[in-house]
């Protein structure tokens, strides 16, 4: 896994609650075998027209929007299926992060072994974020070392995050390698079990 | 001995490991595996030259692809692809497969307890979130992401923080015609699509003792669109008569020691949950979504909600979307929707008692000019069963396709699905935009009241209907 760290980068805001994995990533794109190729399907159905043609309405084709790596959206993102190829998506798209008020269980770990941060905020700084996110040279900061977002223009906020994944992401780890490390508990646990 | 739910006895049950600052590591019993989230994780496997630690305690089966119909002919090149993979995986790394020729295939979480895998007190995971349809018995089953399948299938673990419990109390009766569906649909859009995050809830009361497995498996199927990863409800005389005799239930002497173990599972007097709601099941009506999250549903007897009537500017946005992704107007008698399509299947309602229930609904008539009406069963067995009882001729007899086992039209990955613009009223568990197909509008309703809109073309309250049937 790819090491996150500190990121800044440009953000971009879609203020729609209960966004859900079946519109981060449509069903016809779930049947590749890679992990790699679904950004250019992110958002599939509001992202192009009928015809094909990029959506000028949706968010993301917004000319602001272009070039974003920082995602804010609003409550229970991530909601539904929980298929992994959500954060495949965005992470290959280019977010290295997304900021809600609150996420879906399921795609919040899925974000995680993927290093695509998910943060949460409290509603009030998601709300100043999706205003601010409307200029097209709005830039955040986020560092995973100090769990904190901040901006240029003084806005800053923390998060928490699980340590251990804090962890795993700041040092890029593969979580299998490092559960190999308990077989010796796994082994005693299938012994004194059978 | 502290007083501990259900939850927390599987849980602790289960703890391979614990440190302070750490999630729990979590035993898993049984890993289930179909074919659209798994190709990744088993690609991962073998780059790193990993071997499927317990094939043993992983069973996999092909369903979200599958044609219903020509079953053997998938003309999608990248499906056949992935069930092509599942094959080769399987056979590899030792996994044992139902695929489509086999007579134990269907949805992954009809065929689990159907062949007696699923059983009170294990963690089941697999990579879909309607995994939660096995706490039904009493299980601890919740679905997981790819990266997760595949350290589930390298170290039969995974890292897992402790939930935290909430009950969910339904008191009172069933009206005839109310139905499990109705149940989970009225508490979810009493508290939300995201009240059971972070918990795992517990189903308790008159309502839920009364009902049988398979209704107990589509309330905590849709536990998931509740927020809640894991539903469940603690195993009774009703589980151990549902698995008696199943092809992997212990047997004998076994079983009866499993089942004396398996009445310890419950929660103790005195325990504490994080959380407890409560539902009055009198007051439940038979019901239908109008919108696009399953929240956004109504009373038969209702109407289409006003924008206005939300509280918050999100959610009046929300519903303003969703009005016009539905093509509905503000105000709309329920009764007044009318649809072109009916889908009866998927792992919410496909098994024989939701077939049967709706069957007793067309007995004798006929689908609606305009209504072009699937039925799917969830599973092969259940389709066998259904031919016998006579089941299939009933709907074959009144218009409905009769197919395959198979997700099907829930969320057509495969040839069925519904053309933009059109209504359909599914058996299903998410209403989602473009879940059915691109512009799809989808209600969600019970298998009852499925079978009634198909007759009629548009939704009726299927309270009357029993009521003249009782007549």
């Amino acid at each position: 896994m790819e090491p996150f760290i500190i990121h800044k980068g440009k953000v971009a805001g879609l203020d729609r609650a209960n966004v859900d994995t079946d519109q981060i990533i449509p069903k016809q794109f779930l049947k590749r075998i890679e992990r790699t190729g679904f950004g250019q399907f992110l958002f599939y159905d509001w992202r192009y027209l009928p015809d094909g043609t990029p959506n000028p309405h949706f968010e993301l084709n917004r000319p602001e929007n272009e070039g974003a790596t920082i995602l804010v959206a609003n409550e229970n993102f991530g909601c539904g299926s929980s298929r992994e190829h959500a954060p495949w998506a965005l992470a290959d798209y280019g977010f290295r992060a997304v900021i809600a008020p609150s996420f879906a269980d399921i795609f919040y770990n899925n974000c995680l072994k993927n290093s695509l941060l998910p943060i949460k905020l409290p509603k009030e700084d998601v709300v100043y974020l999706l205003k601010q996110a409307e200029r097209s040279d709005y830039e955040l900061t986020i560092s995973l070392e100090q769990q904190v977002v901040f901006d240029d223009e003084g806005f800053t906020s923390a998060f928490d995050i699980d340590p251990y994944r804090k962890q795993l992401l700041l040092k890029g780890w593969d979580e299998i390698d490092l559960t190999f490390v308990y077989e010796p508990y796994i082994i005693a646990y299938e012994k004194a079990r059978s | 001995m502290a007083p501990k739910t259900i939850i927390e006895k599987i849980w602790d049950e289960h703890v391979v490991y614990r440190e302070d600052g750490k999630p729990d590591l979590l035993y898993i019993d049984l890993h289930l595996v179909h074919e659209v989230t798994s190709p990744q994780a088993f690609e991962g496997l073998r780059q790193k030259g990993r071997k499927v630690r317990r094939p043993d305690l992983t069973f996999a089966t092909m369903d979200h692809n599958v044609p219903t119909i020509n079953r053997f002919v998938v003309e999608d090149e990248v499906a056949r692809n992935q069930m092509t993979a599942l094959e080769r995986n399987c056979r590899e790394f030792g996994v044992p497969l139902a695929d489509l020729n086999s007579p134990e295939q269907g949805i992954v979480h009809v065929i689990g307890p159907e062949l007696g895998l699923t059983q009170p007190g294990k963690t089941i995971v697999c990579g879909d979130s309607h995994t939660s349809t096995h706490g039904a018995f009493g299980a601890l089953a919740f679905g997981i992401g790819t990266s997760e399948v595949e350290h589930v299938l390298a170290t039969q673990t995974l890292w897992q923080h402790r939930p935290k419990t909430m009950q969910v109390n339904v008191t009172g009766t069933l009206a005839p015609g109310v139905s499990a569906k109705d149940v989970i649909l009225a508490i979810i859009g009493k508290f939300g699509v995201d009240f059971g995050t972070g918990y795992v809830l517990e189903f308790t009361g008159d309502v839920i003792r009364r009902l049988s497995m398979e209704e107990r498996m589509t309330i905590c199927n849709m536990s998931i669109e509740a927020g809640a990863r894991a539903g469940l409800i603690a195993p009774d005389d009703v589980t151990f008569a549902y698995l008696r005799g199943r092809k992997y239930a212990p047997k004998g002497e076994a079983f009866e020691q499993a089942v004396e173990k398996w009445k310890q599972l419950c929660t103790d007097e005195g325990a504490v949950y994080d959380r407890v709601i409560h539902m009055d099941g009198s007051e439940i009506a038979p019901t239908v979504t109008w919108g696009t999250t399953p929240a956004m549903s109504s009373p038969i007897d209702g109407t289409v909600p006003y924008p206005e009537e939300f509280a918050t500017e999100t959610e009046r946005k929300a519903v303003q979307l969703a009005l016009q992704y539905m093509g509905l107007k503000p105000g709309t008698k329920m009764t007044d929707i009318a649809v072109q399509h009916v889908f009866i299947g998927s792992c919410t309602n496909s098994r024989i008692s939701d077939l049967r229930e709706a069957a007793r609904i067309v007995k004798g008539k006929k689908v609606a000019p305009g209504v072009r009406a699937l039925v799917v069963p969830g599973s092969q067995q259940v389709k066998k069963q259904a031919e016998e009882e006579g089941i299939a001729q009933i709907f074959i007899d009144a218009g409905f396709e009769w197919r395959d086992s198979g997700c099907s039209m829930c969320l057509g990955m495969n040839p069925d699905t519904v053309p933009a613009g059109e209504h359909c009223a599914s058996t299903s568990n998410r209403n989602f935009e473009g879940r059915q197909g691109k512009g799809a509008r989808t209600h969600l309703v019970s298998p009852a009241m499925a079978a009634a809109a198909a007759i009629y073309g548009h939704f009726v309250d299927v309270r009357t209907l029993y009521k003249e049937a009782v007549r």
